[in-house]
């Protein structure tokens, strides 16, 4: 038997291949030297270690991996991303795996992270840039949390690090508009 | 020498300072800048997190709008925006496939005809004598650490930035300027960036870790290059003074061009340094000759 062959019979997983075509990445090219999760500042905070998500995935662990908490927990930080030997880009990982969840109608276990990103991308998608106060009042709306960090808003406003008003423009809505029905067109072609 | 500028959002809200002292740094320099028309949104976290072509296709469309200032490099101040776009290119120099797909969604193909790069890059070619030539103020009695934070130099492949796990190109422009900086092993560590507003408490913890390192070494205050890192050390001091029983005196966190701003002579209005939440003025007082 030579390596040639031993590659022919390794198996991959169904939920390996749905991340392959989402991400671009190989998960089956790990070897489970956990540097990923030694370098993570926010493991501790998750429920499986980055190494054991891509094990899950390997493995072909829909179920576990997308009820996880750990991609929500994730902060895109990139330490994993550089640091791995083999080169498999886990921080993309953790992006598709918020992305198949989402798609297969998953509640996100981090109800708040996931209502930030929302809230973010809503107001990019009218406004063509973040405004951070819409984005702030419908993250309070989503996660039902009206008072957390009230006292800092003011503060922020006051110093004029906070505008009350978004910054409008006609055309850069309509751009922005244009972006995002493409991309939801492309994307419906794909995943169908 | 004329650059486009991509301020991104930050820049003209929570990090204003960062742009006012940008633009002023760079006057001082004559360097002239040009916003660049129409831009948009990288699509930060909230992009990359919900669509992957969207994550691209956002960043890409502001280089084809950069393009047509027919200019040479685009400087992108925000490393979070930096990131996106050195992120963009990689990726879609990376595979055929994915390019078509991010062209057709923007609606135009990117030339290759700009290219990006973050201001410490830019002052660092600056040569050395030149940028000591404009020191107007000493600043050599305050000690700085460094903060490089995560997207800056992650992922090397695509970031491209000085050395990934232990950059000096900002200790550099600050020397330069006449500024002693510390050798710290928290550089590079990551504040909490997205979790600010929902998961306070890892920002929280994060952020304790890089001050108490940065008050280890005998740092006065922090310098950053990322309007992120600055919200959320900025802040977040005071809660994390409460919930871990420490005290940081007030350590202040400015961006690193409000420090060259200062070395310049530039007044503390034209750098925006009232706008920050831990109040810089005690510190510089008494290590600042008026």
């Amino acid at each position: 038997m030579n390596e040639s062959t031993i590659g022919l019979v390794t198996p991959t997983s169904e939920l390996a291949r749905a991340f392959k075509l989402e991400s671009g990445v190989d998960v089956n090219l790990c070897f489970q030297c956990n540097k990923c999760t030694a370098g993570c500042p926010t493991s501790y905070a998750m429920d499986y270690t980055p190494a054991q998500l891509i094990h899950a995935v390997r493995l072909g662990l829909d179920d576990l991996i997308l009820h996880s908490k750990t991609m929500w927990m994730c902060a895109a930080c990139e330490t994993c991303t550089t640091r791995c030997p083999q080169d498999v880009d886990i921080a993309k990982v953790m992006d598709a795996a918020k992305i198949i969840a989402r798609r297969r109608g998953i509640q996100p276990p981090v109800p708040g992270v996931a209502s930030f990103y929302r809230s973010g991308l809503t107001t990019i998608r009218l406004f063509g840039r973040m405004y951070e106060v819409g984005m702030m009042m419908m993250l309070k709306m989503l996660t039902r949390d009206f008072f957390k960090d009230m006292g800092l808003g003011m503060k922020m406003m006051r110093k004029g690090k906070l505008k009350m008003l978004p910054s409008l423009s006609l055309g850069r809505t309509i751009a922005t508009w244009r972006l995002f029905s493409r991309v939801k067109k492309k994307e419906k072609r794909v995943t169908r | 020498m004329k650059y486009a500028y991509y301020p991104g959002c930050s820049l003209h809200s929570t990090g204003t300072e960062f742009d006012e002292s940008f633009k002023a740094v760079c006057q001082s320099l004559g360097i002239e800048l040009e916003e660049v028309p129409g831009w948009l949104c990288c699509g930060t976290s909230p992009a990359h997190s919900t669509s992957r072509l969207l994550s691209l296709a956002m960043p890409m469309k502001n280089l084809v709008l950069a393009e047509r200032t027919k200019l040479e490099e685009m400087v992108v101040p925000c490393a979070a925006c930096f990131s996106r776009f050195k992120i963009a290119l990689y990726e879609i120099g990376e595979d055929e496939e994915l390019r078509k797909d991010v062209d057709e969604v923007v609606g135009s193909s990117f030339q290759g005809q700009i290219h990006v790069i973050h201001p410490l890059e830019m002052f660092d070619r600056v040569d050395s004598g030149t940028l000591r030539s404009h020191v107007k103020r000493d600043l050599s009695d305050l000690k700085v650490a460094c903060y490089y934070g995560c997207l800056l130099t992650r992922p090397p492949k695509a970031a491209q930035f000085d050395v990934c796990e232990y950059p000096v190109t900002m200790d550099r422009v600050l020397q330069s300027v006449g500024i002693p900086t510390v050798d710290w092993s928290y550089k590079t560590e990551c504040c909490g960036g997205v979790f600010s507003l929902t998961e306070t408490d890892i920002v929280l913890k994060l952020v304790n870790d890089i001050f108490n390192e940065a008050k280890a070494v005998g740092a006065d205050a922090i310098a950053v290059a990322c309007p992120l890192c600055h919200a959320n050390l900025d802040t977040r001091l005071t809660e994390i003074e409460e919930k871990y029983g420490v005290d940081y005196g007030n350590m202040p966190t400015f961006y690193f061009t409000q420090l060259m701003g200062l070395a310049f002579g530039l007044s503390h209005k034209e750098l925006a340094l009232g706008k920050h939440i831990v109040n810089p003025e005690p510190l510089l007082r008494e290590r600042v000759p008026a």
